[in-house]
């Protein structure tokens, strides 16, 4: 790696910063359901699905993130979806295959996958 | 190949590794393999968040949790409870004394709060052996922006405008260093960086050093290209490993990316480095002691001028600051003069990194704007003094700094106001004292030092630091007499003009200070035999109170057989042959025996 020039600097700066982009403050998040309930429901697939989709499609400052059973063991596996002054919309139960679809459409495209949808919280609240 | 989702940032500087942080990892990767996690999540390795009492730190992003104490035992709960279920482990987040509140995230800490962290920014938040996370972190823009589109007089111009001063003790104007080795004629010069850091409690140097290494190159590289140099030297103790081993690779790192060598950028400038490891000798921290040491000669210090900036190492015109102060600038060449310089007071610019220490609830490093005050530092960042004792007095800068009372805690931090309290700036140490330190027996510690540490080239040094000593000694063992205060006085002022070098001239302060504030203690010792806080041993008595049962356990215990009595009846310890080393005190389970 030879830096010649300040775009070689900057090149080599935009790279670091993907690289690292899990430690920045990332206001678009998908949360997944991991308490035992989701986990034996399969979150563990989910999660992976998520994690190659994004790379897939080099999708960056997602955050990724878990939580615990809220409640809805039914529904699970649950997954989240948050765009920075949205709703934020649970869906469930989601199949790895279901990802794909819910990124593409609501993450990215910011159509909510109607569906899949068990509840919309406003962030307004 | 999936994204990465979390990195956990183990510090491994000196201070977790002492506490374990290699253990931590290792345990970390086991455990994210073990549960095939390894992929989705990555183990990142820091340098010093300057929170080294809560050791091992480890931090999670992308939540920013904040976990202290970390033991190998913990990491299975931290992999399996928050890595995989993202749940925090609460017992493990860092608790607010007294008040015993958990805080979730590094910035909520009240330690950190009311830090400005500028120099300190990459410290424990990026890998210190990627160049790539340095560049990511604005690493290396300010070199970039000086040899694209500055000439070096406008470099030494800019740095004149932020009025930069030294931060490895003199506090003398980092521009006008620059300018006047600018000036210097000459093909060949030097840039010296001094990591020398002998201060004892000192460590923000090496912090620096083994957390953000680059910083401290590209500092260099933007001096080298200002005053005309193509060559450094980073005169480094061997006592600091880990940063020698970080510095050598960052140095490797930036040659192969082209950002030290030949032909930088493609500017034609020229820029290589040196690693210089010194012995660890107090005085080779002097800058004309520390390039008589890289020259391979004894490490004494000769008389200035010819000042360095004229005549320095192998007698070329050289440029020596210390670590911090480099690494202000690529900060400053990044925002620029009139930003950096909103910071602080008139005649203070910027953030100074002190070593908070002794009897304060939270030590570590604190990075804090100038013009701050004692008391904010101490009560507000530091926490307050342990187990709510008294604040007595604070020792600022080092073996050459001075005490100051709580009368001057709201004194605003500047170099002017601490000299004309009759401290100094120093490198930053601060340490603090409760009720329970005796002045006497403080300024007593710092002269132990500096006599020791006396490089014995002058008279006034050599033999007056010893005398000034001799007769602390004297006065902590109850020896003292009559005149001896106007004794120390006297001596004190003549070395200070009469010393060489700026250990000799600084070594009074710590006695002339406690004088100024602490006279009284001084008083209390030699006239009335007492120490008042209850340190010095030569000036207490043990003696057996009406409550003794006459047990006789006092009596076994003594190895000098100074108790006697009967058994079940009032015994007593004969003075003349007690050593005072409170081994009955120790022992008596009716506390009957008081020490005063
Ligand atoms: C006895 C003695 C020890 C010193 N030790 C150090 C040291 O460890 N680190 C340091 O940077 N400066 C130390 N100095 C100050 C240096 O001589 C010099 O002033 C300083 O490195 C200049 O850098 P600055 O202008 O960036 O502060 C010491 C000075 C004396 C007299
Ligand atoms: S003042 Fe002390 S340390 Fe400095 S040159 Fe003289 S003897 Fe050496």
């Amino acid at each position: 790696m030879a830096i010649k020039s300040l775009e070689d600097l900057r090149k080599i700066k935009a790279q670091a910063n993907q690289d690292t982009e899990a430690r920045h403050n990332n206001e678009t998040q998908i949360i997944i359901g991991m308490g035992t309930c989701g986990i034996a429901a399969g979150a563990r697939n989910v999660m992976t699905a998520v994690l190659e989709e994004l790379q897939k499609r080099n999708l960056h400052n997602v955050a990724v993130l878990q939580t615990g059973c809220i409640g809805m063991c039914q529904k699970e596996p649950l997954l989240d979806v948050v765009r920075p002054g949205e709703d934020r919309v649970t869906y469930g139960p989601v199949t790895p295959t279901d990802v794909p679809r819910i990124i593409a459409e609501h993450l990215v495209n910011g159509n909510v996958v109607e569906d899949l949808v068990v509840a919309k919280i406003s962030n307004k609240a | 190949m999936a994204l990465v989702r979390a990195h956990v940032l183990i510090c491994t500087g000196t201070g977790c590794t002492a506490s374990g942080a290699k253990n931590v990892l290792a345990r970390f990767e086991d455990e994210l393999k073990a549960k095939s996690l390894d992929k989705e999540v990555s183990l990142v390795e820091t340098g010093c968040h300057g929170f080294c009492e809560g050791g091992p730190l480890v931090i999670i992003y992308p939540e920013g949790t904040f976990y202290t104490r970390v033991q190998p035992e913990d990491v299975a709960e931290i992999v399996e409870t928050h890595l995989l279920k993202g749940r925090i482990v609460e017992r493990l987040l860092y608790k607010v004394p007294l008040s015993e509140e958990e805080v979730p995230t590094y910035e909520e800490i009240p330690f950190y709060k009311k830090q400005h962290r500028l120099v300190l920014k990459n410290c424990g938040h990026i890998n210190p052996d990627s160049l790539e996370e340095y560049i990511g972190a604005d690493g290396y823009e300010g070199l970039a922006k000086v040899l694209l589109e500055m000439t070096p007089q406008q470099v030494v111009e800019e740095m004149k405008k932020t009025g930069l001063r030294g931060r490895g003790g003199g506090g003398f104007p980092t521009g006008m260093k620059w300018m006047f080795c600018a000036a210097s004629p000459g093909p060949k010069k030097y840039v010296i960086c001094n990591a020398d850091e002998g201060d004892p409690g000192a460590f923000m140097d090496r912090s620096l050093l083994e957390g953000d290494p680059h910083a401290i190159l590209e500092g260099m590289a933007i001096c080298g290209y200002a005053i005309g140099a193509d060559e450094g030297y980073i005169y480094c103790r061997a006592e600091y490993p880990l940063a020698i081993r970080r510095l050598k690779g960052a140095i490797a790192q930036a040659e192969e990316a082209g950002l030290l060598g030949e032909n930088i950028l493609g500017t034609g400038f020229n820029f290589t480095l040196h690693i210089k490891e010194g012995a660890g000798a107090f005085v080779c921290g002097e800058e004309t002691a520390l390039m008589a040491s890289i020259e391979g000669k004894r490490g004494m210090p000769r008389p200035r001028p010819p000042f360095p900036a004229v005549k320095g190492l192998w007698e070329k015109p050289s440029n020596i600051n210390n670590v911090e102060t480099f690494a202000n600038i690529p900060y400053i060449f990044r925002v620029g003069a009139e930003k950096y310089a909103e910071l602080g007071t008139e005649k203070s610019k910027g953030t100074k990194v002190f070593a908070l220490t002794g009897k304060i609830n939270n030590t570590g490093l604190a990075e804090v704007p100038m013009g701050i005050t004692m008391r904010e530092i101490i009560f507000e960042i530091g926490g307050g003094i342990i187990d709510n004792k008294k604040f007595k007095a604070v020792q600022i800068g080092g073996p050459s700094g001075g005490c100051l009372p709580d009368s001057l805690l709201d004194t605003a931090i500047d170099y002017d106001s601490l000299i004309a309290a009759g401290a100094m700036m120093g490198s930053g140490g601060l340490v603090v004292m409760d009720e329970t330190t005796c002045m006497v027996d403080v300024a007593k510690f710092f002269l132990n030092f500096t006599q020791a540490e006396s490089c014995g080239k002058c008279t006034p040094c050599r033999e007056g630091t010893k005398r000034m000593l001799e007769m602390l000694t004297a006065i902590t063992e109850g020896r003292g007499e009559k005149g001896d205060i106007e004794k120390l006085e006297k001596l004190a002022v003549s070395i200070r003009a009469g010393a060489l070098c700026a250990l000799g001239q600084t070594a009074p302060n710590p006695i002339l200070s406690t004088l100024r504030y602490f006279r009284d203690e001084y008083e209390a010792h030699i006239f009335d035999k007492k120490c008042p806080a209850g340190v010095c041993t030569a000036l207490l008595d043990y003696t057996i109170t009406d409550g003794c049962k006459g047990c006789g356990l006092c009596k076994k215990v003594c190895p000098v057989d100074a108790i006697s009595g009967e058994l079940k009846g009032l015994h007593n310890i004969d003075q003349s042959k007690c050593i005072k080393c409170g081994a009955c005190q120790e022992k008596c389970p009716f506390k009957a025996i008081v020490r005063a």
